[in-house]
Protein backbone atom coordinates (compact mmCIF):
# COMPACT_ATOMS: atom_id res chain seq x y z
CA UNK A 1 0.00 0.00 0.00
CA UNK A 2 2.47 2.51 0.83
CA UNK A 3 4.88 0.99 -2.16
CA UNK A 4 2.98 3.55 -4.28
CA UNK A 5 4.36 6.26 -2.69
CA UNK A 6 8.19 4.87 -3.47
CA UNK A 7 10.46 3.71 -1.01
CA UNK A 8 9.67 4.33 3.02
CA UNK A 9 11.90 6.83 4.54
CA UNK A 10 11.36 4.68 7.95
CA UNK A 11 10.59 0.91 7.96
CA UNK A 12 10.04 -1.17 10.82
CA UNK A 13 9.37 -4.72 11.37
CA UNK A 14 8.76 -6.48 14.72
CA UNK A 15 10.64 -3.33 16.38
CA UNK A 16 10.26 -4.17 20.02
CA UNK A 17 12.46 -1.83 22.73
CA UNK A 18 12.64 -2.82 26.12
CA UNK A 19 13.34 -0.83 28.92
CA UNK A 20 15.09 -2.02 31.99
CA UNK A 21 12.62 -5.38 32.22
CA UNK A 22 9.55 -3.50 30.85
CA UNK A 23 8.75 -3.50 27.00
CA UNK A 24 8.01 0.09 26.13
CA UNK A 25 7.66 -0.84 22.15
CA UNK A 26 5.95 -4.40 21.60
CA UNK A 27 6.35 -5.39 18.44
CA UNK A 28 5.70 -2.45 15.94
CA UNK A 29 5.08 -2.90 11.94
CA UNK A 30 5.24 0.60 10.05
CA UNK A 31 6.21 2.78 7.74
CA UNK A 32 6.43 6.44 7.21
CA UNK A 33 6.47 7.69 3.45
CA UNK A 34 9.09 10.22 2.23
CA UNK A 35 8.10 13.81 2.23
CA UNK A 36 5.20 14.05 3.86
CA UNK A 37 4.41 14.98 7.46
CA UNK A 38 3.68 11.97 9.57
CA UNK A 39 2.06 12.71 13.03
CA UNK A 40 3.08 9.83 15.85
CA UNK A 41 -0.06 10.34 18.40
CA UNK A 42 -1.08 9.17 21.87
CA UNK A 43 -1.14 9.41 25.34
CA UNK A 44 2.27 10.56 27.19
CA UNK A 45 4.30 7.65 28.50
CA UNK A 46 2.50 5.78 25.53
CA UNK A 47 6.13 5.02 23.97
CA UNK A 48 6.20 7.68 21.30
CA UNK A 49 10.17 9.69 22.36
CA UNK A 50 11.40 5.76 22.84
CA UNK A 51 10.10 4.96 19.20
CA UNK A 52 11.81 8.65 18.10
CA UNK A 53 15.00 8.00 19.69
CA UNK A 54 15.02 4.32 18.43
CA UNK A 55 14.78 5.94 14.77
CA UNK A 56 17.79 8.59 15.62
CA UNK A 57 19.26 5.62 16.86
CA UNK A 58 19.87 6.56 20.43
CA UNK A 59 17.65 4.02 22.50
CA UNK A 60 19.59 0.98 23.61
CA UNK A 61 17.55 -2.34 23.78
CA UNK A 62 16.00 -2.11 20.05
CA UNK A 63 15.45 -5.53 18.76
CA UNK A 64 13.59 -6.16 14.93
CA UNK A 65 14.03 -4.48 11.67
CA UNK A 66 14.77 -0.47 11.74
CA UNK A 67 15.51 0.73 7.98
CA UNK A 68 16.11 4.62 7.97
CA UNK A 69 16.69 6.35 5.07
CA UNK A 70 17.66 2.97 3.65
CA UNK A 71 20.11 1.78 6.61
CA UNK A 72 19.68 0.37 10.00
CA UNK A 73 18.74 3.14 12.27
CA UNK A 74 21.65 4.27 14.45
CA UNK A 75 24.11 3.84 11.09
CA UNK A 76 27.19 6.47 11.36
CA UNK A 77 26.05 7.24 7.57
CA UNK A 78 22.92 8.86 8.78
CA UNK A 79 24.04 11.47 11.32
CA UNK A 80 24.18 14.05 9.01
CA UNK A 81 20.97 13.26 7.31
CA UNK A 82 18.56 13.80 10.54
CA UNK A 83 17.65 16.12 12.83
CA UNK A 84 16.28 15.48 16.02
CA UNK A 85 14.66 17.57 18.70
CA UNK A 86 14.47 16.32 22.01
CA UNK A 87 11.68 16.80 23.93
CA UNK A 88 12.99 19.42 26.35
CA UNK A 89 15.17 22.03 24.63
CA UNK A 90 18.96 20.51 24.81
CA UNK A 91 21.04 23.62 23.99
CA UNK A 92 23.61 25.60 25.94
CA UNK A 93 22.35 28.13 28.46
CA UNK A 94 25.41 30.07 29.02
CA UNK A 95 26.49 30.30 25.14
CA UNK A 96 24.00 32.70 22.51
CA UNK A 97 21.44 31.13 20.38
CA UNK A 98 23.78 32.11 17.34
CA UNK A 99 27.05 30.58 18.95
CA UNK A 100 24.83 27.52 19.88
CA UNK A 101 24.10 27.25 16.21
CA UNK A 102 27.60 27.94 15.27
CA UNK A 103 28.91 24.90 17.23
CA UNK A 104 26.12 22.59 15.82
CA UNK A 105 26.80 23.96 12.44
CA UNK A 106 30.64 23.18 12.83
CA UNK A 107 30.07 19.91 13.96
CA UNK A 108 27.85 18.34 11.08
CA UNK A 109 30.02 20.71 8.47
CA UNK A 110 33.43 21.28 9.67
CA UNK A 111 36.52 23.00 8.49
CA UNK A 112 37.32 26.71 8.08
CA UNK A 113 36.79 26.29 4.07
CA UNK A 114 32.95 25.49 4.92
CA UNK A 115 32.67 28.51 7.11
CA UNK A 116 30.59 30.94 4.44
CA UNK A 117 28.34 28.08 4.13
CA UNK A 118 27.82 27.58 7.36
CA UNK A 119 27.11 31.17 8.70
CA UNK A 120 24.56 30.96 6.02
CA UNK A 121 22.81 27.68 7.11
CA UNK A 122 22.87 29.41 10.57
CA UNK A 123 21.49 32.70 9.83
CA UNK A 124 18.93 30.58 7.49
CA UNK A 125 18.17 28.85 10.99
CA UNK A 126 17.33 31.74 13.19
CA UNK A 127 14.98 33.18 10.75
CA UNK A 128 13.15 29.84 9.79
CA UNK A 129 12.14 30.01 13.93
CA UNK A 130 11.53 33.47 13.94
CA UNK A 131 14.76 34.47 16.59
CA UNK A 132 16.55 37.08 14.43
CA UNK A 133 15.69 39.48 17.02
CA UNK A 134 17.17 37.14 19.76
CA UNK A 135 20.19 36.33 17.79
CA UNK A 136 22.69 37.11 20.56
CA UNK A 137 20.78 36.60 23.46
CA UNK A 138 21.99 34.38 25.91
CA UNK A 139 19.94 30.88 25.63
CA UNK A 140 19.66 30.43 29.35
CA UNK A 141 17.74 34.02 29.38
CA UNK A 142 15.22 33.21 26.76
CA UNK A 143 11.52 32.00 27.71
CA UNK A 144 10.84 28.53 27.30
CA UNK A 145 8.96 28.76 23.86
CA UNK A 146 12.44 30.87 22.60
CA UNK A 147 14.56 27.86 23.80
CA UNK A 148 12.04 25.00 22.17
CA UNK A 149 12.57 27.22 19.15
CA UNK A 150 16.62 27.55 19.61
CA UNK A 151 16.97 23.67 19.56
CA UNK A 152 14.55 23.24 16.48
CA UNK A 153 16.90 25.53 14.54
CA UNK A 154 19.43 23.47 15.87
CA UNK A 155 17.41 20.54 14.24
CA UNK A 156 16.99 22.56 11.07
CA UNK A 157 20.65 23.06 10.44
CA UNK A 158 22.31 21.44 7.45
CA UNK A 159 19.06 20.94 5.21
CA UNK A 160 18.58 17.38 6.87
CA UNK A 161 16.31 14.52 5.04
CA UNK A 162 14.61 13.30 8.03
CA UNK A 163 13.67 15.46 10.85
CA UNK A 164 12.39 13.89 14.10
CA UNK A 165 10.45 16.54 15.92
CA UNK A 166 9.43 15.12 19.59
CA UNK A 167 6.68 17.24 21.31
CA UNK A 168 8.20 20.12 19.54
CA UNK A 169 5.10 22.60 19.69
CA UNK A 170 4.51 22.08 23.43
CA UNK A 171 4.09 24.96 25.84
CA UNK A 172 3.87 27.61 22.71
CA UNK A 173 1.23 30.11 22.32
CA UNK A 174 -1.81 29.13 19.59
CA UNK A 175 -0.34 32.03 16.80
CA UNK A 176 3.40 30.34 17.42
CA UNK A 177 2.34 26.81 16.99
CA UNK A 178 0.22 27.69 13.82
CA UNK A 179 3.52 29.05 12.46
CA UNK A 180 5.83 26.14 13.19
CA UNK A 181 3.11 23.79 11.98
CA UNK A 182 3.41 26.41 8.47
CA UNK A 183 7.05 25.90 8.63
CA UNK A 184 7.15 22.11 8.73
CA UNK A 185 4.59 22.00 6.23
CA UNK A 186 7.05 24.91 4.10
CA UNK A 187 9.79 22.70 4.68
CA UNK A 188 8.10 19.19 3.71
CA UNK A 189 7.47 20.76 0.58
CA UNK A 190 10.34 22.78 0.12
CA UNK A 191 13.42 20.75 1.03
CA UNK A 192 11.01 17.54 0.25
CA UNK A 193 12.22 16.71 3.93
CA UNK A 194 10.57 13.49 5.41
CA UNK A 195 9.10 14.98 8.75
CA UNK A 196 7.82 12.51 11.87
CA UNK A 197 6.42 14.91 14.55
CA UNK A 198 5.08 13.74 17.95
CA UNK A 199 2.51 15.56 20.08
CA UNK A 200 -0.24 14.57 22.45
CA UNK A 201 -2.47 17.42 21.25
CA UNK A 202 -5.07 15.90 19.36
CA UNK A 203 -5.92 18.97 17.28
CA UNK A 204 -2.38 19.19 15.36
CA UNK A 205 -3.18 15.73 13.93
CA UNK A 206 -5.37 17.29 11.79
CA UNK A 207 -2.42 18.95 10.00
CA UNK A 208 -0.47 15.89 9.19
CA UNK A 209 -0.85 14.02 6.21
CA UNK A 210 -0.29 10.87 7.68
CA UNK A 211 -1.04 9.70 11.59
CA UNK A 212 0.28 7.09 13.45
CA UNK A 213 -1.86 6.53 16.66
CA UNK A 214 -0.37 4.59 19.34
CA UNK A 215 -1.23 3.53 22.93
CA UNK A 216 0.47 1.44 24.87
CA UNK A 217 3.59 0.62 22.94
CA UNK A 218 1.31 -0.16 20.28
CA UNK A 219 0.06 1.21 17.19
CA UNK A 220 -3.80 1.49 16.85
CA UNK A 221 -4.03 2.80 13.40
CA UNK A 222 -1.56 3.70 10.47
CA UNK A 223 -4.09 6.36 8.13
CA UNK A 224 -4.42 9.69 6.85
CA UNK A 225 -6.36 11.76 9.02
CA UNK A 226 -9.40 11.56 6.61
CA UNK A 227 -9.18 8.45 6.44
CA UNK A 228 -9.36 7.70 9.91
CA UNK A 229 -12.43 9.82 10.58
CA UNK A 230 -14.28 7.84 8.00
CA UNK A 231 -13.16 4.65 9.10
CA UNK A 232 -14.18 5.51 12.33
CA UNK A 233 -17.28 7.62 11.23
CA UNK A 234 -15.90 10.52 13.57
CA UNK A 235 -16.16 14.21 13.19
CA UNK A 236 -12.64 14.76 14.52
CA UNK A 237 -9.57 12.49 14.80
CA UNK A 238 -9.47 12.84 18.90
CA UNK A 239 -12.58 11.31 18.89
CA UNK A 240 -11.46 8.41 16.17
CA UNK A 241 -8.50 8.35 18.36
CA UNK A 242 -11.11 7.50 21.18
CA UNK A 243 -13.40 5.06 19.43
CA UNK A 244 -10.30 3.26 18.96
CA UNK A 245 -9.28 2.82 21.74
CA UNK A 246 -12.53 1.91 23.21
CA UNK A 247 -12.42 -0.98 20.52
CA UNK A 248 -8.97 -2.11 21.57
CA UNK A 249 -10.17 -2.24 25.06
CA UNK A 250 -13.17 -4.07 24.25
CA UNK A 251 -11.60 -6.47 22.29
CA UNK A 252 -9.36 -6.88 25.45
CA UNK A 253 -11.99 -7.49 27.58
CA UNK A 254 -13.63 -10.45 25.37
CA UNK A 255 -10.09 -11.85 24.85
CA UNK A 256 -9.88 -12.52 28.61
CA UNK B 1 26.54 -3.80 22.60
CA UNK B 2 22.93 -4.36 23.99
CA UNK B 3 21.44 -4.25 20.55
CA UNK B 4 21.03 -7.80 18.70
CA UNK B 5 19.61 -8.78 15.18
CA UNK B 6 19.39 -6.01 11.95
CA UNK B 7 18.54 -2.72 14.20
CA UNK B 8 22.27 -2.97 15.08
CA UNK B 9 24.41 -0.35 13.42
CA UNK B 10 26.60 -1.94 10.44
CA UNK B 11 30.02 -1.03 11.63
CA UNK B 12 31.58 -0.79 8.24
CA UNK B 13 29.07 2.18 6.92
CA UNK B 14 30.81 3.23 3.67
CA UNK B 15 30.55 7.00 4.66
CA UNK B 16 31.50 6.11 8.16
CA UNK B 17 33.54 9.62 9.76
CA UNK B 18 36.50 9.44 10.66
CA UNK B 19 36.93 8.97 14.80
CA UNK B 20 38.71 12.07 15.15
CA UNK B 21 38.50 15.38 13.26
CA UNK B 22 40.54 17.91 14.16
CA UNK B 23 38.07 20.29 12.71
CA UNK B 24 35.12 18.85 14.94
CA UNK B 25 37.93 18.43 18.05
CA UNK B 26 38.84 22.37 17.72
CA UNK B 27 35.28 23.65 17.41
CA UNK B 28 34.40 21.83 20.57
CA UNK B 29 37.41 23.30 22.57
CA UNK B 30 36.28 26.39 21.27
CA UNK B 31 32.73 25.98 22.37
CA UNK B 32 33.48 25.13 25.91
CA UNK B 33 36.00 28.27 25.87
CA UNK B 34 33.06 30.14 24.89
CA UNK B 35 30.76 28.56 27.40
CA UNK B 36 33.41 29.89 29.94
CA UNK B 37 33.98 33.18 28.89
CA UNK B 38 30.05 33.71 29.53
CA UNK B 39 31.23 33.23 33.47
CA UNK B 40 33.59 35.28 34.35
CA UNK B 41 33.31 34.41 37.61
CA UNK B 42 34.37 30.70 37.59
CA UNK B 43 37.60 31.64 35.30
CA UNK B 44 38.41 33.98 38.21
CA UNK B 45 37.47 31.54 41.11
CA UNK B 46 39.67 29.04 39.20
CA UNK B 47 42.81 31.02 37.79
CA UNK B 48 43.57 33.17 41.60
CA UNK B 49 42.21 30.65 44.31
CA UNK B 50 45.61 28.34 43.83
CA UNK B 51 47.29 31.90 44.28
CA UNK B 52 45.81 32.74 47.07
CA UNK B 53 46.14 29.45 48.80
CA UNK B 54 49.86 29.63 47.94
CA UNK B 55 50.07 33.26 49.39
CA UNK B 56 48.82 31.88 52.39
CA UNK B 57 50.76 29.01 52.97
CA UNK B 58 53.68 30.79 52.75
CA UNK B 59 53.27 33.35 55.37
CA UNK B 60 51.74 30.39 57.28
CA UNK B 61 55.41 28.68 57.29
CA UNK B 62 56.75 32.01 57.56
CA UNK B 63 59.52 30.63 59.75
CA UNK B 64 60.59 28.17 58.42
CA UNK B 65 61.30 28.23 54.33
CA UNK B 66 62.08 24.94 53.82
CA UNK B 67 58.29 23.84 54.77
CA UNK B 68 57.23 25.81 51.99
CA UNK B 69 59.41 25.01 49.48
CA UNK B 70 58.34 21.04 50.11
CA UNK B 71 54.46 21.70 50.35
CA UNK B 72 54.50 24.73 47.97
CA UNK B 73 55.74 22.36 44.91
CA UNK B 74 53.72 19.52 46.10
CA UNK B 75 50.60 22.07 45.94
CA UNK B 76 51.73 23.18 42.87
CA UNK B 77 51.28 19.95 41.10
CA UNK B 78 47.97 19.34 42.91
CA UNK B 79 45.82 22.63 42.55
CA UNK B 80 45.65 22.03 38.39
CA UNK B 81 44.46 18.13 39.29
CA UNK B 82 41.53 19.47 41.65
CA UNK B 83 40.78 21.90 39.72
CA UNK B 84 40.24 20.61 36.74
CA UNK B 85 38.73 17.57 38.48
CA UNK B 86 35.65 19.84 39.53
CA UNK B 87 35.30 22.03 36.40
CA UNK B 88 35.38 19.12 34.04
CA UNK B 89 33.24 16.50 36.15
CA UNK B 90 30.23 19.59 36.44
CA UNK B 91 30.73 20.22 32.76
CA UNK B 92 30.38 17.22 31.80
CA UNK B 93 27.73 16.29 34.11
CA UNK B 94 25.84 18.97 32.44
CA UNK B 95 26.21 18.21 28.97
CA UNK B 96 24.57 14.99 30.15
CA UNK B 97 21.99 16.16 32.05
CA UNK B 98 21.05 18.83 29.37
CA UNK B 99 20.49 16.94 26.54
CA UNK B 100 23.02 18.09 24.84
CA UNK B 101 25.49 14.99 24.89
CA UNK B 102 22.41 13.02 23.38
CA UNK B 103 22.18 15.20 20.50
CA UNK B 104 25.69 15.49 19.83
CA UNK B 105 26.13 11.53 19.55
CA UNK B 106 23.03 11.88 17.65
CA UNK B 107 25.25 13.95 15.12
CA UNK B 108 28.34 13.18 13.27
CA UNK B 109 30.43 13.86 16.33
CA UNK B 110 33.06 11.37 17.49
CA UNK B 111 33.58 10.57 21.02
CA UNK B 112 37.00 11.21 20.88
CA UNK B 113 36.48 14.70 19.41
CA UNK B 114 34.50 15.53 21.97
CA UNK B 115 36.85 14.21 24.85
CA UNK B 116 39.86 15.89 23.25
CA UNK B 117 37.82 19.36 22.94
CA UNK B 118 37.31 19.29 26.68
CA UNK B 119 40.92 18.22 27.17
CA UNK B 120 42.08 20.65 25.52
CA UNK B 121 39.89 23.88 26.42
CA UNK B 122 40.32 22.97 29.71
CA UNK B 123 44.37 22.51 29.14
CA UNK B 124 44.76 25.83 27.37
CA UNK B 125 42.93 26.80 30.82
CA UNK B 126 45.49 24.96 32.84
CA UNK B 127 47.84 26.71 31.29
CA UNK B 128 47.22 29.84 32.12
CA UNK B 129 46.57 28.70 35.96
CA UNK B 130 49.71 26.47 36.63
CA UNK B 131 52.08 29.25 34.96
CA UNK B 132 50.16 32.18 37.15
CA UNK B 133 50.58 29.88 39.99
CA UNK B 134 54.11 29.01 39.43
CA UNK B 135 55.55 31.92 39.11
CA UNK B 136 53.85 33.81 41.71
CA UNK B 137 55.59 30.75 44.10
CA UNK B 138 58.56 31.06 42.33
CA UNK B 139 59.47 34.83 41.89
CA UNK B 140 57.40 36.38 44.29
CA UNK B 141 57.05 34.40 47.39
CA UNK B 142 60.77 32.37 46.97
CA UNK B 143 59.98 29.25 46.30
CA UNK B 144 63.61 27.41 46.53
CA UNK B 145 63.60 25.05 43.44
CA UNK B 146 66.66 23.67 42.07
CA UNK B 147 65.49 22.54 39.10
CA UNK B 148 64.40 24.32 35.94
CA UNK B 149 60.56 26.53 36.74
CA UNK B 150 59.65 24.95 33.43
CA UNK B 151 59.23 21.08 34.62
CA UNK B 152 57.08 22.40 37.55
CA UNK B 153 55.04 23.76 34.54
CA UNK B 154 55.01 20.63 32.97
CA UNK B 155 54.06 18.13 35.49
CA UNK B 156 51.75 20.66 36.57
CA UNK B 157 50.10 20.94 33.30
CA UNK B 158 50.00 16.89 33.11
CA UNK B 159 48.55 16.76 36.35
CA UNK B 160 45.74 19.25 35.01
CA UNK B 161 45.21 16.91 32.34
CA UNK B 162 44.81 13.95 34.53
CA UNK B 163 42.52 16.00 36.77
CA UNK B 164 40.31 16.28 33.49
CA UNK B 165 40.57 12.77 32.91
CA UNK B 166 39.27 11.79 36.28
CA UNK B 167 36.51 14.22 36.12
CA UNK B 168 35.13 13.20 32.45
CA UNK B 169 35.36 9.40 34.31
CA UNK B 170 33.59 10.21 36.95
CA UNK B 171 31.40 12.54 35.52
CA UNK B 172 29.48 8.94 34.02
CA UNK B 173 28.48 8.22 37.45
CA UNK B 174 27.03 10.92 38.74
CA UNK B 175 23.24 11.39 38.65
CA UNK B 176 23.26 15.27 39.98
CA UNK B 177 25.91 17.73 40.34
CA UNK B 178 25.53 17.23 44.01
CA UNK B 179 26.50 13.90 43.46
CA UNK B 180 29.64 15.18 41.60
CA UNK B 181 30.73 17.45 44.03
CA UNK B 182 30.71 14.18 46.24
CA UNK B 183 33.08 12.38 44.36
CA UNK B 184 35.91 14.79 44.92
CA UNK B 185 36.28 13.51 48.79
CA UNK B 186 35.85 10.24 47.55
CA UNK B 187 38.42 10.23 44.37
CA UNK B 188 40.94 13.48 45.45
CA UNK B 189 41.32 13.35 49.33
CA UNK B 190 42.45 9.55 49.66
CA UNK B 191 44.95 10.46 46.95
CA UNK B 192 45.53 13.94 48.88
CA UNK B 193 46.40 11.56 52.34
CA UNK B 194 48.57 9.47 50.41
CA UNK B 195 50.56 11.10 48.17
CA UNK B 196 53.83 12.36 50.16
CA UNK B 197 52.22 15.94 50.85
CA UNK B 198 51.65 15.36 55.10
CA UNK B 199 54.53 12.42 55.54
CA UNK B 200 57.04 10.86 52.99
CA UNK B 201 55.25 8.30 51.24
CA UNK B 202 58.09 5.29 52.54
CA UNK B 203 57.21 6.55 56.28
CA UNK B 204 53.59 5.22 56.23
CA UNK B 205 52.52 1.87 57.33
CA UNK B 206 53.37 -0.22 54.25
CA UNK B 207 49.53 -1.36 53.13
CA UNK B 208 49.28 2.53 53.20
CA UNK B 209 52.64 2.95 51.10
CA UNK B 210 51.79 -0.02 48.89
CA UNK B 211 48.74 1.71 48.51
CA UNK B 212 49.92 5.13 47.18
CA UNK B 213 52.20 3.67 44.94
CA UNK B 214 49.10 2.81 42.81
CA UNK B 215 47.46 6.09 43.14
CA UNK B 216 48.71 8.39 40.18
CA UNK B 217 48.77 11.65 42.80
CA UNK B 218 51.77 9.79 44.10
CA UNK B 219 53.98 10.30 41.06
CA UNK B 220 52.78 13.77 40.28
CA UNK B 221 54.03 14.80 43.62
CA UNK B 222 57.02 12.74 43.63
CA UNK B 223 57.63 14.51 40.09
CA UNK B 224 57.48 17.71 41.46
CA UNK B 225 59.79 16.80 44.33
CA UNK B 226 62.73 15.32 41.56
CA UNK B 227 62.53 19.51 39.96
CA UNK B 228 62.62 20.20 43.40
CA UNK B 229 65.93 18.98 44.52
CA UNK B 230 67.71 18.07 41.79
CA UNK B 231 69.29 20.55 38.90
CA UNK B 232 68.73 18.19 36.09
CA UNK B 233 66.05 16.22 34.55
CA UNK B 234 66.70 12.61 36.54
CA UNK B 235 65.79 9.26 35.36
CA UNK B 236 62.57 8.99 38.45
CA UNK B 237 61.28 12.74 37.14
CA UNK B 238 60.59 10.82 33.25
CA UNK B 239 59.11 7.91 35.25
CA UNK B 240 57.07 9.92 37.15
CA UNK B 241 55.65 12.09 34.53
CA UNK B 242 55.48 9.21 31.85
CA UNK B 243 52.97 7.55 34.72
CA UNK B 244 51.32 10.57 34.86
CA UNK B 245 50.45 10.93 31.20
CA UNK B 246 49.53 7.32 31.21
CA UNK B 247 47.17 7.46 33.80
CA UNK B 248 45.93 10.21 32.34
CA UNK B 249 45.23 8.35 28.71
CA UNK B 250 44.29 5.75 30.38
CA UNK B 251 41.48 7.41 32.25
CA UNK B 252 40.22 9.51 28.80
CA UNK B 253 39.83 6.36 27.25
CA UNK B 254 37.80 5.18 30.28
CA UNK B 255 35.69 8.00 30.03
CA UNK B 256 35.34 7.61 26.02
CA UNK B 257 33.86 4.31 26.65
CA UNK B 258 31.55 5.45 29.47
CA UNK B 259 29.54 7.76 26.40
CA UNK B 260 27.19 5.72 24.95
CA UNK B 261 24.85 6.57 21.83
CA UNK B 262 22.62 4.57 22.61
CA UNK B 263 21.41 4.84 26.07
CA UNK B 264 18.44 3.22 28.02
Amino acid sequence: MMNSIGAAAVRAHGLTVLRGDRTVLRGLDFSVPPGQITGLLGPSGCGKSTLMRAVVGTQAKVTGTLDVLGRPAGDAALRARIGYVTQAPSVYDDLTVRQNLEYFAAVLDPGRARRDARAETVTRAITDVDLASHADALAGRLSGGQRNRVSLAVALLGTPELLVLDEPTVGLDPVLRRDLWDLFHRIAAERAATILVSSHVMDEAERCHRLLLMRDGRILADDTPDALRARTGSETVEAAFLHLVDQANALQESAR
Amino acid sequence: MTTRTPATPSATAPAAPAPVSAARTLATAARVLRQLRHDPRSIALMILVPCVMLFLLRYVFDGSPRTFDAIGASLLGIFPLITMFLVTSIATLRERTSGTLERLLAMPLGKADLIAGYALAFGLLAIVQSALATGLAVWALGLDVVGSAWLLLLVALLDALLGTALGLFVSAFAASEFQAVQFMPAVIFPQLLLCGLFTPRPAMQPVLEAISNVLPMSYAVDGMNEVLRHPDITGDFVRDTLIVAGCAVLVLTLGAATLRRRTA
